[in-house]
Formats: structure tokens, C-alpha cells, sequence
């Protein structure tokens, strides 16, 4: 049996197959863009094709993420707040704090030690300290997203960021540049300037060892350095980090999956048309795990 | 000594105001008791550049000899980078000055320009009582509608008139500029038209500038100045929100420059005053 988790981010959508065995099968990634069904559905058929698996063959899907309630083929949806807990968790064991910055939020959740959410924080209400603020310098300074953390590894005098707005920042950036300041020096800068604010955030839920560093941004080098020396300790990253949202729905699903198994293995007999209807169906509420 | 003397023979006072993305330049003659030439520029990087720009651009369009600007006054977030200044003045003081000399029953300014957004209570003289200042963060600020025009890809010129079309105004609900650029998009993806999700922008900021009026006051006469006097639909939206007009004029952007005139008409005024004090003891 194989079931799967889709973690719907506002800026990239994720899908994690994993076997009964909580074996991770295989991944699909791809932009989200406007249109979050297809991102959705594009996810998914990624990750079955690299496992050459047909939809039916799928016994449960949790949807998760910001776009979860778009994922149309999904069994039930589950904040990826709770995702982020248990796939850190099941990666991590020893993980009491996550953070997960993503494209446009920033998350600190506080777990217990079986991967149960005690409490969060979370910033979506403005891009200072999210990647859409990394999105913003590297767009500033013309390179890509994935030079940048490496590029700020480089700096041996980083210069402070004053501003904490983005557009501002832009502007702070622009007047660096024309001094003829150092890219390094100045990514470094931006990089610092995140992993204070995401300390402060961590501090919050109340920071306790071990950390585990998820989202999207946790798979830039630069970042990690600037959030180990912020902190003063190690943070936990996996090559898996960026899916951990998708890989604690898969795990979940697993859980469901098992569940509707003793219930007399309905679960992936069902038609495919059954599955739409009954993923529609339980859009409507939230289930809490 | 006489500051008068000090005029070199000339008449004119310019004050330049070097905001985060335009400056501009007002010229004041003391002859005609009247502001006489206007220039703006835009600020880009090179500060000192822009101010000498905005002030020959003032005297060349005006038929003015530089050498009859006998005194230049700076004011904005620019102000100490102006090379020929004789003296800079915080854009608080310049901007309430300004607002009173052009509309002198007002009791309270609001400035909004591309970085910040001051809101500045006045005496009958123009001091400053109060104020409050956002330039901390762009969701209350022109950079807002910049970055909405630059999702909707239209020109910061063209989104005022377009806004006013609109029927039936779609709010924002992004705070942040930069995730608000990100909705704008996903509005017309959705099929919204453009001209209520203008309005509905100009609206969501307003809420937001109007609440900091509100923390300085908002009865009598606000005054508006600042670049977003420029755009129409940002006048109408913050006077829905207020419920009642704001005064606007085509000088409204100069009211920091023509307040820097202002005040250093007054203080050479001062400086004369105390000197025939002095002369008749």
C-alpha cells in the first residue's frame, strides 16, 4: 500500500508518496502560480510517475499547505502546521522546535515529544523574514535565488540591513550597490537580518532544543549559518527539508489509511470518482489529526 | 551683519525637498512676495545630483540667473546631501509650513510620499504641534500603489484616473506591499477588473493612513501634500474614508519646498529685526 501528502505552498507545491513501510517512495515539486488545482494535481502526478503509480493505486492523499482545500483528488486536508510537526518529528526525533520559513509565511511551532503541536507563531502578514524577502534582494541584484545564500557564505564583513520593510530594503540594496558595497557583504546582511527576526519568532514558542529547519528557504546554506550563529547551536536540515510539510501528510495519510484498512479495507477499492467525491466532501471541515 | 546684505543683490529663495523618489524644487521671490518657479526630478541614487538637477531645472524654465538665489534651503530625507544648501529644515516643519501658507485655515497636514507617511498638527503659525510618521514599513505609503501598479503593469500616472471607473471596489487584504503585489495578480487572474481592484487598493491604504490622522487629530482643515497629491484616486479614497473633502492644489507636492522658502524668509526677517534692535541701542 502507497499513500500521499501534498503540501500546497503559496510558492511551491510538494508531493511525497511513502509505502507502508513510511519509506519515502518518491517526490514531485513544482511552482504553485495562479493556478493551484493544477499545481496541485501537476505535484502529485510527478511524484506517481517517478514511482510508476496510478491514481487508484494511491490509497489516501492528504492534502496540506495554504492551497490544501485545492488539492481536489485529496481524502482530507491538514494544516501544515501539524504536517510540519510530524514529518520534523519522524525525521528528527529529537525536534521541540520547528522552523519553517516558506515564500510567504514564517512559522514557529513548538512539539512535544511525539511530534504533537503545543504551540505556534507564525508571521504571514508581512514578507520581512520570509523568502519572499530573499526573493526580493535577489531579484535586486539580478542573480537567482539559489546563488544567493552561497554568495552571502562568502562575506567577511557583512553590512547591517536598517530597514525592515522589503520595498524599503530594495531601496537600501539599490543605494549599497551604487556605493559599490559587496554583493556578499550585503547578502550577508539580508541573511542576518531574516535570522533575527526568525529568532525572535522561535522565542515566542520558546526556543528548546533540537531545532529543525523546514521550508523552502531552510535549503539555503546561508541561511542555515546565519540562523546556527544567531542561535549559538546546530539546527537540524534534511536533504528532505523542503518536503517535510508534504512527508508528515504522507505519514498521516498512512495513519488514516491503516485506520480505513481495519475498517474493512475500503479504502483503496473505491473508484476514483468515489475519491474525488469523498475528497470534496470533507473539504468543507478541517479534520485535526 | 545685515542679512540682507548677504542677498548679493538677489531676490529669489529656492527650497529644495529631496524625497525618497522625486525632488522638488520651489523658487520664492522676495520682491513679489510670491513662489515664482517649480521643477521636480526624480531622486534615484545620486542625492547631491538630483537637488542641483530639481534647482536649475526651477531657474532655466523661469528665466532665472542661479547667481539671483541669493539662499537655498533643504528639506526631506535628502536634505543633508543638497551641496549648495546655506541650511536644511526637517520635512516636518517644511511640510506644515507649507500646507499653511497654502491653505491657511488648515489644523492638520497629511504628508504621504513614496517612503513615509507623516500626519502633522499646525498652530495658527504653522509650528508643528504633533505629529506621527510611518517610515517604517511600505503598506501605508505611495511605495504601495507602486508595487499594485507594478502588479497590474500600469504606470504610477495612469492608476489614479483608472481607479476612479470603478463600481464596484475590491478590497486588498494584504497589508504587506510586496504580498499585495502578489494578490493584484491573483485578483486578475480571477477576472476582477482592473479598475476595482485600483480602488480597492487606493481604499485599503487609506484605512491605514487615515487611522494614523486619526492619532493626531482629524478635525478642521486637512490638508494634503506629498507625491500622493498627484493621484486622483488616492484623494478620493482618503476623502471617503474621512467623510469630508481635503484641501488639494496644484502646489500640494511643493508644500515642503515652498515651506523651506518660507521659513528662511522668516529667519532672514528674524536676523533683520534683531539687527536694527541693535543699531537703534
Amino acid at each position: 500500500m502507497v499513500v500521499a501528502g501534498v503540501d500546497v505552498g503559496s510558492t511551491q507545491t510538494k508531493a511525497v508518496i511513502v509505502n507502508e513501510n513510511a519509506e519515502i517512495v518518491a517526490r514531485g515539486i513544482g511552482n504553485t502560480g495562479a493556478n493551484v488545482v493544477k499545481a496541485a494535481e501537476k505535484a502529485f502526478q510527478m511524484a506517481r510517475q517517478a514511482a510508476r503509480l496510478e491514481e487508484w493505486e494511491v490509497a489516501y492523499v492528504v492534502g496540506t499547505g495554504y492551497g490544501r482545500y485545492k488539492v481536489t483528488f485529496g481524502d482530507t486536508q491538514i494544516t501544515e502546521i501539524s504536517c510540519h510537526a510530524r514529518g520534523a518529528n519522524f525525521l528528527f526525533p529529537n525536534t521541540h522546535t520547528i522552523l519553517d520559513i516558506g515564500g510567504q509565511d514564517t512559522k514557529g511551532i513548538r512539539v512535544n515529544e511525539k511530534g504533537e503541536v503545543v504551540d505556534f507563531c507564525m508571521n504571514d502578514k508581512c514578507a520581512a523574514g520570509t523568502g519572499r524577502f530573499l526573493v526580493a534582494a535577489a531579484d535586486v541584484m539580478g542573480i537567482t535565488l539559489d546563488e544567493l545564500g552561497d554568495i552571502a557564505l562568502g562575506s567577511t564583513s557583512p553590512l547591517r540591513i536598517t530597514n525592515v520593510c522589503t520595498v524599503f530594503v530594495e531601496t537600501e540594496i539599490m543605494n549599497h550597490l551604487s556605493k559599490g558595497k559587496k554583493a556578499e557583504d550585503i547578502l550577508a546582511g539580508v541573511h542576518q537580518s531574516i535570522a533575527g527576526r526568525s529568532v525572535s519568532l522561535l522565542r515566542r514558542v520558546g526556543l528548546e532544543e533540537e531545532i529543525t529547519f523546514t521550508g523552502g528557504v531552510s535549503r539555503n546554506r546561508g541561511m542555515v549559518a546565519a540562523l546556527q550563529e544567531k542561535l549559538g547551536t546546530k539546527i537540524n536540515v534534511s536533504e528532505d527539508s523542503q518536503f517535510i510539510g508534504a512527508l508528515g501528510a504522507a505519514l498521516f495519510a498512512l495513519d488514516r489509511a491503516k485506520t480505513h484498512q481495519k475498517d474493512g479495507g475500503q479504502a483503496h477499492q473505491k473508484d476514483v470518482g468515489q475519491e474525488r467525491h469523498h475528497g470534496q466532501a470533507t473539504a468543507e471541515k478541517e479534520l485535526k489529526p | 551683519m545685515n542679512p540682507l546684505s548677504a542677498t548679493n543683490g538677489g531676490r529669489y529663495i529656492a527650497g529644495i525637498d529631496i524625497g525618497t523618489r522625486m525632488t522638488k524644487c520651489a523658487i520664492f521671490d522676495t520682491v513679489s512676495e510670491k513662489v515664482v518657479a517649480r521643477a521636480t526630478t526624480l531622486t534615484r541614487h545620486n542625492l547631491a545630483l538630483a537637488s542641483e538637477k530639481a534647482l536649475e531645472e526651477a531657474c532655466s524654465a523661469n528665466d532665472i540667473k542661479p547667481a539671483d538665489v541669493f539662499y537655498v534651503a533643504s528639506t526631506g530625507y535628502g536634505r543633508y546631501q543638497a551641496p549648495m544648501r546655506q541650511i536644511q529644515i526637517t520635512d516636518i516643519t517644511t511640510h506644515a509650513m507649507g500646507a499653511k501658507y497654502l491653505f491657511p485655515a488648515t489644523t492638520t497636514v497629511l504628508d504621504v510620499g513614496a517612503q513615509n507617511a507623516k500626519a502633522i498638527r499646525v498652530n495658527e503659525n504653522g509650528r508643528v504641534m504633533k505629529f506621527k510618521m510611518n517610515d517604517k514599513c511600505a503598506s501605508g505609503v505611495g511605495s504601495f500603489l507602486e508595487r499594485v501598479a507594478k502588479g497590474l503593469e500600469l504606470t504610477l500616472e495612469e492608476i489614479g484616473p483608472l481607479s476612479l471607473r470603478s463600481k464596484d471596489p475590491q478590497p486588498i487584504s494584504s497589508i504587506c506591499a510586496v504580498l499585495a503585489e502578489s494578490e493584484v495578480i491573483n485578483l486578475v487572474t480571477s477576472g476582477y477588473p482592473v479598475e476595482d481592484i485600483l480602488m480597492g487598493a487606493h481604499l485599503s491604504i487609506s484605512d491605514r493612513i487615515v487611522a494614523q490622522l486619526r492619532q493626531v487629530g482629524v478635525d478642521g482643515d486637512v490638508t494634503l501634500t506629498g507625491g500622493i497629491t498627484r493621484n486622483v484616486g488616492m484623494v478620493k479614497a482618503l476623502e471617503q474614508k474621512i467623510g469630508r473633502s481635503l484641501n488639494v492644489c496644484e502646489d500640494s507636492e511643493y508644500a515642503g519646498a515652498i515651506g523651506a522658502c518660507l521659513l528662511v524668509k522668516q529667519r532672514l526677517k528674524k536676523l533683520e529685526e534683531q539687527k536694527t534692535i541693535s543699531n537703534g541701542a
